[in-house]
């Protein structure tokens, strides 16, 4: 049985990365072209990945459920990524930026993880900017940099709202070069429906091909697993609408450990719902929060009115208004870490002061920016005695040029001019930071089988500080991965090509082809989306913001209820032999009504609140999240069980060395 | 509202499609086009029929998935707006939609809606890259400043999300706007002038390869691009491709 052994490598924090990187195997440029690499997901961590292994020489094959790499849901990322660079001269280094991350997680991360990936952070923007990325620049020609939440340095690179676009568009031409050169084979409209091992190691995967519906095999040294994570269980989140846990599910089931599931993370400024026709929700980046102040009214029957519709929030005068965050922690105010800004939000509506409709809305208030921003502008361009709704025009051309795409797309979507009006907003489903457990090599418990990006657990610990998905992804796919994958196939230059015909590959293709027949075959009561729908809704309620002991027990008996009748009733229609949108749904959802069981089981087992888990049962009296050192200072890692509920617990202790545990405050 | 679909549907790439109707009812002003799609798919499955197959992902406008022509326009009525950005307040009570797939040579159908758009990922392919290794020892961010205006431009040419409907609303079904943005992000960046030369004739060369069409300046692209990619760039990638060709 797979044992939890972190290997952190021995010495000073500041050393380990570096002595790691010189002590490990290599494998030698002429045996590298006799290995073969399979790397599922195209997105940031999967795509650079993918091309650094072929530059190093190993053979790649890439799989992704798109049409190609390049609509990975990475491309959606709005702010920024951060990096110890300093060049703001505010105090940055990497130490801060290894801190800053450890404390923002609430101290659930494993450390010499997240200081390698504060090492790393500087090398990725000057990849980036040698590879053509348009980071945006101030007007001497350098980079410019704005603030994220948890932090008090301004050490976040950015490209307009689209960072996430040009870092993946980056990152998918260093892999078309690759294609180019014959080194990448790429695999579009390919689903991995299984891992395939062999003597306990990972040799390949059953992949489905999504347009001819053949179920393919494909066999390798490694398995490279970077498949993002699996925020969709809640049905309504930012994630894309394919966006699954497939991938890593199925390595779970063959063996990998699954670590912290009940670590999610609710981002606090997303477009809120509308109505029940919603398919997905909308993030409005954090960085707007560099610039927007969150408020509601001070009383309730303002709030009240709003809600009716009697008043409008612009009209509210100041002293009437009560903006929380700024109030509740001056020293951070509105960039709050997540979990915290999230939460405080929640607090505030559930108390009545809620500002739409539906009472779940805050406002994101741009107007004291306009005016800041404006009288700057009217300085700078001359015009001093410029009148203050002269100012706000100027200001609002300057808030365009950082935001123009976000304020565009609220408009798009609530059909309200975020220029006029503050934007109204409310916490929703953006990230997960559990996944599949790996060590400091990013090397699941299945030998041969890694896990990079948004798909493993390692770096965030209990809550992400924004901007840190990017760097985390490019981080393991870029510098962390190809190094390390090396230390594990330096033993298998003596392997040979990996054969598909053999006792393992059948078993598991007959075991795909079975589990598709019985898709196909339910009675045919419901759609896939009713399932998929019912099961958000019960993570929403019992396992969202907070959570109690109560709620998580009925939670795990609704969604294994939910199970059960889904795979009796559920109704596909079409046929598996062509393309059909409705069986890839169904495969998705049949792993989200597994994993949304074990997710409750984990935060039931989780005693404690600590970042994006918030049980009730565990707070202090001002209500910020009451974290159990002495007994869960661990990581939950989940060894696979058909009835997720009696999955069995494995622990890693965290040990912290270098920092010391503290209560976490933005007071 | 009520609406009648008027909807492209074709079994698979060899099958012969067909438009079909279908009335729909119950539809909300702030539902998105795909929310729209979602309800009449949820009532086709419902009654035992297949449904509508098209490609969307991200539903935030960014990914480039969604290709619906809509009314004869690509992506729809609205000016600088994906199809999964556009909201059913743009439509009327009563009105017929038609919902196409792109049509271009280069991009056949693979079923109903979807595309097999791989013609714009083999143009990426070759050259659409700087060849640059990871290694970690890449020089400093920093060390090149790069002009405000010109590095805000390369940004806006890579903002393209590759979505084919510059191609789908082109009469000759050119790829020029596509193509031209990338070749211009890199010929705006100092990174991108060292492989200038081959970048932009190997990337015109395959465009010509996958069967798009040549550009006669119609400008229909430009209006169409939901990401509003400027027509200077196919003129930033003629003098480029001059420039390759003559002076080498």
């Amino acid at each position: 049985m797979a044992v939890l052994e972190s290997k952190v490598p021995k010495g000073p924090l500041a050393d380990k990365w570096t002595t790691h990187k010189n002590t490990i195997n290599l494998v030698n440029p002429a045996n590298k072209r006799n290995i073969d690499v399979i790397v599922v997901g195209t997105g940031l961590a999967g795509g650079s990945a993918a091309a650094t292994l072929a530059e190093l020489g190993y053979n790649v094959k890439t799989f992704c459920y798109n049409d190609s790499p390049r609509r990975a849901h990475s491309i959606a990322a709005q702010g920024g990524i951060n990096a110890a660079k300093n060049y703001q001269g505010d105090g940055d280094s990497n130490f801060r930026l290894f801190y800053d991350t450890i404390k923002g997680g609430d101290y659930r991360s494993r450390e010499a993880n997240v200081h390698r990936l504060a090492e790393v952070s500087s090398n990725i923007i000057d990849q980036c900017v040698a590879q053509g990325v348009p980071f945006a620049r101030e007007y001497g020609g350098l980079l410019d940099n704005r603030s994220f939440g948890g932090v008090l340095v301004s050490r976040t690179f950015y490209a307009a709202g689209q960072t996430g676009q040009q870092l993946l568009l980056g990152a998918y031409s260093a892999l078309n070069r690759q294609i180019n050169r014959g080194k990448v084979q790429p695999f579009n409209r390919h689903e991995m429906l299984d891992l395939v091992v062999v003597n306990g190691k990972a040799r390949g995967i059953i992949a489905r091909n999504l347009v001819t519906g053949e179920i393919e095999r494909h066999g390798a040294h490694a398995v490279v697993i970077a498949s993002g994570g699996y925020g969709n269980v809640f049905f309504l989140s930012t994630n894309a609408m394919g966006s699954n846990v497939m991938a890593a599910w199925r390595t779970h089931r063959r063996g990998a450990y699954f670590a912290n599931p009940c670590y999610t993370q609710i981002h606090p400024t997303c477009i809120p719902v509308s109505g029940e026709h919603q398919s997905k929700l909308t993030l409005m980046s954090e960085s707007l929060r560099n610039d927007g102040r969150i408020w509601v009214p001070k009383d309730l029957e303002d709030a009240k009115a709003i809600r009716e519709g009697r008043l409008k929030g612009v009209d509210l005068p100041e002293d009437k208004r009560d903006y929380y965050l700024e109030r509740r922690y001056p020293a951070f105010g509105n960039l709050v870490p997540r979990d915290v800004a999230s939460r405080a939000a929640k607090e505030r509506c559930d108390a009545g002061y809620g500002v739409n409709k539906t009472g779940n809305a805050v406002y994101l208030d741009f107007a004291a920016s306009f005016l800041r921003y404006g009288k700057i502008e009217a300085l700078t361009s001359g015009k001093k005695d410029a009148t203050e709704a002269e100012m706000i025009a100027l200001g609002k051309k300057v808030i365009e040029k950082k935001y123009g795409n976000l304020f565009d797309m609220y408009y798009n979507i609530t059909d309200e001019n975020p220029y006029e009006m503050p934007m109204k907003i409310f916490p929703a489903v953006h990230y997960t930071m559990g996944g599949l457990w790996v060590d400091y090599n990013l090397q699941t418990t299945v030998p041969g089988c890694f896990a990079a990006g948004e798909a493993n657990f390692s770096d965030h610990g209990a809550n992400r500080l924004g901007a840190s998905a990017l760097m985390q992804g490019l981080a393991d796919g870029y510098f962390v991965l190809p190094y390390t994958i090396g230390d594990y196939l330096a033993d298998e230059i003596r392997t040979g090509p990996i054969a598909t015909d053999t006792p393992e590959f059948d078993q598991a293709e007959k075991d795909t082809r079975a589990r598709i027949e019985k898709l196909m075959n339910g009675a045919g009561t419901h759609s896939v989306d009713y399932y998929h729908k019912k099961l958000g809704l019960i993570m929403w309620n019992k396992c969202g913001m907070s959570r109690n002991e109560k709620e998580l027990k009925e939670a795990m008996d609704e969604i294994a209820a939910l199970r059960a009748d889904f795979w009796e009733n559920v109704r596909v229609p079409g046929s598996a032999d062509t393309k059909n949108q409705e069986l890839e749904k169904a495969g998705r959802v049949a792993d989200f009504l597994e994993l949304g069981e074990l997710f409750a089981k984990d935060a039931l087992t989780r005693n404690e609140s600590c970042g994006g888990h918030f049980r009730e049962e565990y707070q202090t009296e001002e209500g910020e999240a009451l974290r159990d050192d002495k007994n869960f200072a661990f990581v939950s890692a989940w060894e696979y069980n058909e009835n997720p509920r009696d999955a069995k617990l494995h622990k890693e202790e965290l040990v912290f060395e270098n920092v010391e545990l503290k209560t976490r405050s933005y007071k | 509202m009520k609406l009648t679909l008027k909807i492209w549907r074709q079994a698979n790439a060899n099958a012969k499609g067909k438009m079909v109707t279908y009335p729909l009812d119950g539809i909300d002003g702030d539902m998105s086009f795909l929310e729209m799609m979602d309800i009449l798919n949820e009532e086709l499955i419902t009654k035992g029929e297949e449904p509508v197959e098209f490609d969307h992902d991200c539903r935030e406008g960014i990914c480039g998935s969604c290709n619906m022509m809509i009314n004869g326009k690509p992506h729809g009525p609205q000016k600088l707006t994906t199809t999964c950005q556009l909201h059913m307040r743009k439509f009327n009570d009563g009105d017929t939609i038609t919902i196409e797939p792109w049509r271009a040579a280069a991009f056949p159908v693979i079923k109903d809606l979807i595309v097999d758009r791989t013609a714009f990922d083999r143009i990426q392919q070759a050259g659409g890259y700087v060849s640059v290794n990871t290694s970690g020892n890449t020089q400093d961010a920093n060390s090149i400043p790069i002009e405000k205006a010109k590095a805000d431009e390369a940004f806006h040419s890579a903002t393209c999300i590759g979505c084919g409907a510059c191609v789908a609303a082109c009469k000759n079904a050119s790829a020029m706007l596509f193509t031209s943005a990338k070749v211009s992000q890199y010929s705006l960046l100092p990174q991108g002038e060292v492989e200038a030369t081959t970048r932009v004739q190997n990337m015109v060369r395959q465009m010509d390869l996958e069967g798009f069409g040549n550009c006669t300046n119609t400008g229909a692209c430009m209006i169409e691009c939901p990401k509003g990619i400027k027509l200077e760039n196919i003129t930033r990638m003629n003098r480029e491709y001059l420039k390759a060709e003559t002076i080498g």
